[in-house]
Parts: C-alpha cells; structure tokens; sequence
C-alpha cells in the first residue's frame, strides 16, 4: 500500500508541490535565521579565537564582561599575574578603537590591537600579503582585507600604503585574513608600545594578559588560581568567547528580532504544511474510506499518511537545506558575510523542526481518517 | 438435486439504532435475510428503508445493535475488529454508486488496490487487475486515470476491483445509479456474466427497476424490514428453495 499512498500524494500535484514549498521554504529560512544569528554572535568573539598562542585571558574583575568593553588593568597587575604558579609565560594585550583615516580622506574607527612587543603574541597568522613579522618595523600595522577594502575601496591590496591613526602616521606592512568582528570595522595589528602611542596615552593602558599555562596545568585551573590570587578576572579562550555571546544576548535586541523571525516561521511552516496535508486528507477521505472498507486496517492507514507526511517532509527539507547551503556558499564568499556558515547544528535543530512539522500535520490528519466509518464509502 | 451448501449470508433479527435516547432512530427493526451462493439478489425499497444500512452491517463496516450476521457460517459480530478487517479483506468485495477510484491511480492500479492491501507484490497484483480488465472489455484504458473514463468505464474498473481478489461475497450499492440506461444494462451483464459464480454471492442495493430481471432472488425492504422475497430466475445449478420465499415480517 506504500505505493498506493504515494501515488494519492503525487496525484494532487497542486498540494503536493504546495506541501514540498512550504517545507522547503520553512526549512531554508530556519536554517537561513538560525545560522546567521550565531553567526552573528560568533563574531562578538572573532578577536578572541584568533589569537591561537595564548589560552587564557586576564582583565578587570567585574568591569570587563565582553571584549570590546575594556576597563584597563595596572601594569603591575602583569607581573602578579605571571607569580602565578602554573604560568608559562603571560603578555600584555591593548585593544583601543582609534579612527584611522588615508591621504585621501577615507576613515574609519577601528579596533587596534596593541601586541607585546617583544614576542608579538596574538599577531594575526592568516596573512594574505605580506608578514606579521614586520610588524617590528617602525609604525608598522597589519590590517584586514575587510578593513583595507573599506579603507581604499576599489584599490588593489598593496603593501606599504600610509594611513593615519588618530593623526599618527601608520605603515601598512601586511594585510590579514582576521576574522570577522561584531562591527565592520577595519581591525588592525601593532606593536603594544605603538598602539597605545595611536590611542594617546592615559593612565593605565593595559587591557588584557595573555597567558599560556604550563602543560601540566589546566587552563580551567590556572583561571580559578589568578583568580584566587590576584582579584582579577581569567578566563580561557572558550570561555571568554561564550562570555560576549552571552553579553549580547542579554544586553541587545539582536535574540529577541531573530526569535521573532524564526518563531514566524516555524508558525507559518506548521500552519500551512498541517493545514495543506489536513485539506490533501479531508479532499481524500472517500478514499481513504474505500480502502478501509476494502480491508486496509487502521495501522496500515497510519502507516499511509506517515510516509506521504515524511515523503514531503524529506524532500521539502533536502531542498530547503540545499537552498541554505547555496546561500551560505554564496555569501560565504562575501566580505561583508565572510564567516557565516550554515552550522550542522542548525540543520539539525531544523530538521527537528521539520520532524515536528509533519507529525502534527499527521496527527491533524490521522485523526480524520482513524475516526472515519468506512460505511461512509455506501453514502451516495 | 444438488448437495445443500452453506448459505453466504445469514441475518436473524438484525436490528441497528442511531443515537440515543429521545433521538434515537431505529433503521433495522430485526431484518431476516438470507443470499445464497451462486444467486445474485437484489435488495430493493424505497429510500431511507434501511437497505444501505443492512449492507453496511453485512459488510462488518457497521457494528449492529441486535441480531445476528454469518456469513459462510461465520458469526461476524463475535470476530475482534482486526480480526473483521482481515475477513473483509478477503472474502468480500464492493461496488459503490460513485465508484470511489483513487483518483491517482491508473484503471489497472485501481483494480489491484485489494490485492496489494493484501500485500500481493505490484506487479503481480497489477497483471492480475490487467488481465481482470481486458476480459471486462477495458484493454483501450488500463493505463487512464479515473478523470479520463465514462461512467460506466469507472464502473467496470469498481467491478473489476470487486472481482480481483476473488471474494466469496460482492455487496455493490445502487452500481447503476449513475449510469444512463444503456451503460447500465452493460454493467450489470458484465456483473451478471462475471461476478456470479457458485461459490459465490452478489448482493445488489439497487432502485433501478429497468436491471431487475438480472436478479434471480429480490428482497423487498421497508421500514427496515424485509417485507418481501421473490425468486426470479432459477439458476441450472439449483433449484428454487421455497421456503425462502416465504414472506418475513
């Protein structure tokens, strides 16, 4: 009867094709909503991720929450931190938003992140022209492509180009391939002693400690040590990424408009799937009566419209999640978009979606046909 | 004279209500009706008599208030309801007024759907409906929708589905009904030709008075009662059984 059921959902091509775009439709706006708002969120800790040579980050206990909201530390918070048992090596870190600006008049305000000088922990290590090395050169920066397109738009990407930040003359001496920040600001890289030079100097500049802990000690340990030990704030990597995440989640509006375009359509999804799979049974219950009448039983029946239910389900979703990935691929390539994929926890999660979908557009629909007297078949 | 075979219908008493209560509508008022092997017999009245009533509780589509139903000596009323479902499917078969095809399915497909609700393989059931149509005159349409037939083309597929897996009893409601006069005529010589068998019983609901000499017994239904039985062709395989005849009130 599998056959039987197929062809009854195939027949009605209106419905079915009906019934497959709304699937699809549902499943790529799903996985289109849910991917880039993490996406989104995933960039409110870009900067953390890529520094890859330390595992913990240092900051003032409890006024720094998030990254780009800094409350700068002591510089002899430093060394009490390195008196940390455990510490392999710990360094400084500045994170200043100077406005950077061309000979030709384009500026930008820009995140600067000030590295130690002597080790240049935390420089960018995707470079797509020339060397963080050079970043001891004098007025040395490493900027994004991002940035460095926004900067001189239209230009080829070339070295040495001049740049002003905050009226300090800056030398372009690589452009890196960092990753996306929160805001489409050009990010750039120097030497801590320079960058706290471009920001103008205040009391105390020191934003954040780097530090990378012995190998036999737990990052997640170290932290709970400094701690401990030194009133100030540590956290690993991870931890510090989830902490912006979790920052932005409560402190703006990004959750609550991405939950309402998500929530509209799941609503619409399961409305017009379960209303179009309900009309597709109820235009068909002299049918579904004929065949109960014949001797189909009822779990038989169930059966029917599970697999005409999951047979749309499955195809509705496989193109929506190709649509998805499409449009992800596409705008992958994207500067502005660079980034954002379509996460498999998000073709999960909607793929749930879907499985909920169907089911209650089923259940709407077996109720129909479980009820139906087959004697129904008899009445002219 | 033949050997005295078990009758395939049997109904004592048979009463059914709807409702309750104050509202409650009596529409078999304890029937007696019988319908032998190898007869076809037609169960006529006037509307809202009951007769479609009777062949639903016959056909174990409507459970009954009272009374008794056996068919081929099988009390249908004890059998558990998967147990009725799976009796049904295999020993009766139905020919609706409006046909009830699936509309997606092809005249061949149609006419397998018993088959394959009993888990014959397609292509095997579909051969066997194939092979069902052409010797009903449908070898021009096996692949056609519903959509593209005539009336009585969609009847000859609900005929075939009836036949197909070949049931012990066939129960068709008003197969005429629809049907132009000549159409008519056709389908009920094909259902006179290929469904009567002496193994086998056709029940016909029918009003259709010009199809009535295809009967060889007419119960005669009122009020829900059968008023009346008549015989009215005498088949070569057995003789008239008079007793039948008698008049049940």
């Amino acid at each position: 009867m599998n056959f039987v059921a197929l062809k009854m959902l195939t027949g009605d091509r209106a419905k079915y094709l009906g019934l497959i775009f709304t699937i699809a439709f549902c499943t790529f706006l799903l996985q289109n909503q849910t991917s880039i708002f993490a996406g989104i969120l995933k960039r409110t800790g870009s900067q953390i991720g890529d520094v890859t040579d330390a595992e913990i980050w240092v900051m003032d206990h409890p006024k720094t929450e998030y990254f780009e909201q800094t409350k700068a530390l002591k510089d002899t918070d430093l060394n009490r931190v390195r008196g940390v048992q455990g510490v392999e090596w710990a360094v400084k870190l500045f994170k200043g938003s100077p406005v950077a600006r061309t000979l030709g008049g384009k500026f930008a305000v820009s995140f600067c992140l000030g590295l130690d000088d002597a080790s240049l922990t935390g420089a960018p290590r995707k470079m797509l022209l020339g060397s963080w090395e050079r970043l001891r050169e004098p007025d040395a920066v490493v900027i994004d492509q991002a940035g460095y397109l926004l900067l001189f738009p239209g230009e080829p990407l070339r070295l040495d180009q001049t740049i002003e930040l905050n009226d300090h003359k800056a030398n372009i001496v690589g452009i890196s391939d960092a990753s996306a920040p929160f805001v489409s600001w050009p990010v750039m890289h120097t030497r801590y002693s320079q960058a706290v030079n471009f920001v103008g100097r205040e009391r105390t500049q020191l934003s954040y400690v780097l530090v990378r802990p012995q190998p036999s000690v737990a990052a997640k340990e170290l932290c709970r040590r400094i701690e401990a030990q030194t009133g100030l704030r540590a956290r690993t990597s991870n931890q510090f990424r989830w902490d912006c995440i979790r920052y932005y989640l409560k402190n703006t509006g990004i959750p609550v408009n991405f939950g309402i375009t998500i929530t509209i359509a799941l609503i619409v999804g399961v409305v017009v799937a379960g209303q179009t799979f309900y009309l597709f049974t109820v235009e068909n219950l002299k049918q579904f009566g004929a065949i109960k009448a014949i001797g189909v039983t009822n779990w038989r029946l169930i059966g029917m419209i599970l697999l005409q239910a999951f047979t749309v389900g499955i195809i509705g979703f496989s193109i929506g999640t190709g649509m998805a990935a499409e449009f992800f691929n596409f705008f992958g390539q994207k500067l502005a978009t660079r980034g954002i994929i379509l996460l498999w926890q998000s073709v999960a999660l909607t793929g749930g979606c879907m499985v909920f979908v169907m089911v209650f557009a089923s259940i709407l629909s077996l109720r129909r046909v479980l009820v139906l007297e087959p004697a129904i078949v008899f009445r002219g | 004279m033949s050997a005295k075979r078990i009758p395939a219908v049997q109904c004592r008493d048979l009463r059914k209500d709807f409702g309750e209560g104050a509202t409650q509508v009596q529409v078999l008022r304890g029937v007696d009706f019988d319908a032998k092997q190898g007869k076809l017999t037609f169960l006529v009245g006037p509307s809202g008599c009951g007769k479609t009533t009777l062949i639903s509780v016959i056909a174990g589509l409507l459970d009954s208030s009272g009374g008794q139903v056996e068919l081929f000596d099988q009390n249908v009323g004890q059998l558990a309801a998967n147990e009725r479902i799976l009796f049904r499917r295999k020993n009766l078969g139905f020919v609706f007024q409006q046909y009830n095809l699936l509309p997606a399915l092809t005249a061949a497909e149609n006419a397998a759907v018993p088959l394959l609700a009993a888990a014959v393989r397609r292509l095997e059931a579909v051969d066997k409906a194939r092979s069902l149509l052409v010797q009903l005159g449908m070898e021009q349409r096996l692949d056609t929708l519903p959509s593209k037939l005539s009336g009585g083309q969609q009847q000859r597929v609900a005929l075939a589905r009836a036949l197909v897996h070949e049931p012990r009893l066939i129960l068709c409601d008003e197969p005429t009904a629809a049907l132009d006069h000549v159409t008519g005529e056709a389908v009920m010589e094909l259902l006179a030709a290929n469904a009567v068998h002496p193994n086998r019983a056709v029940i016909v609901v029918t009003h259709d008075t010009r199809v009535f000499h295809y009967a060889d017994a007419i119960a005669h239904m009122d009020d829900g009662r059968i008023v009346k039985t008549e015989s009215r062709r005498q088949t070569e395989q057995e003789t008239p059984d008079f007793d039948e005849l008698a008049v049940r009130t």
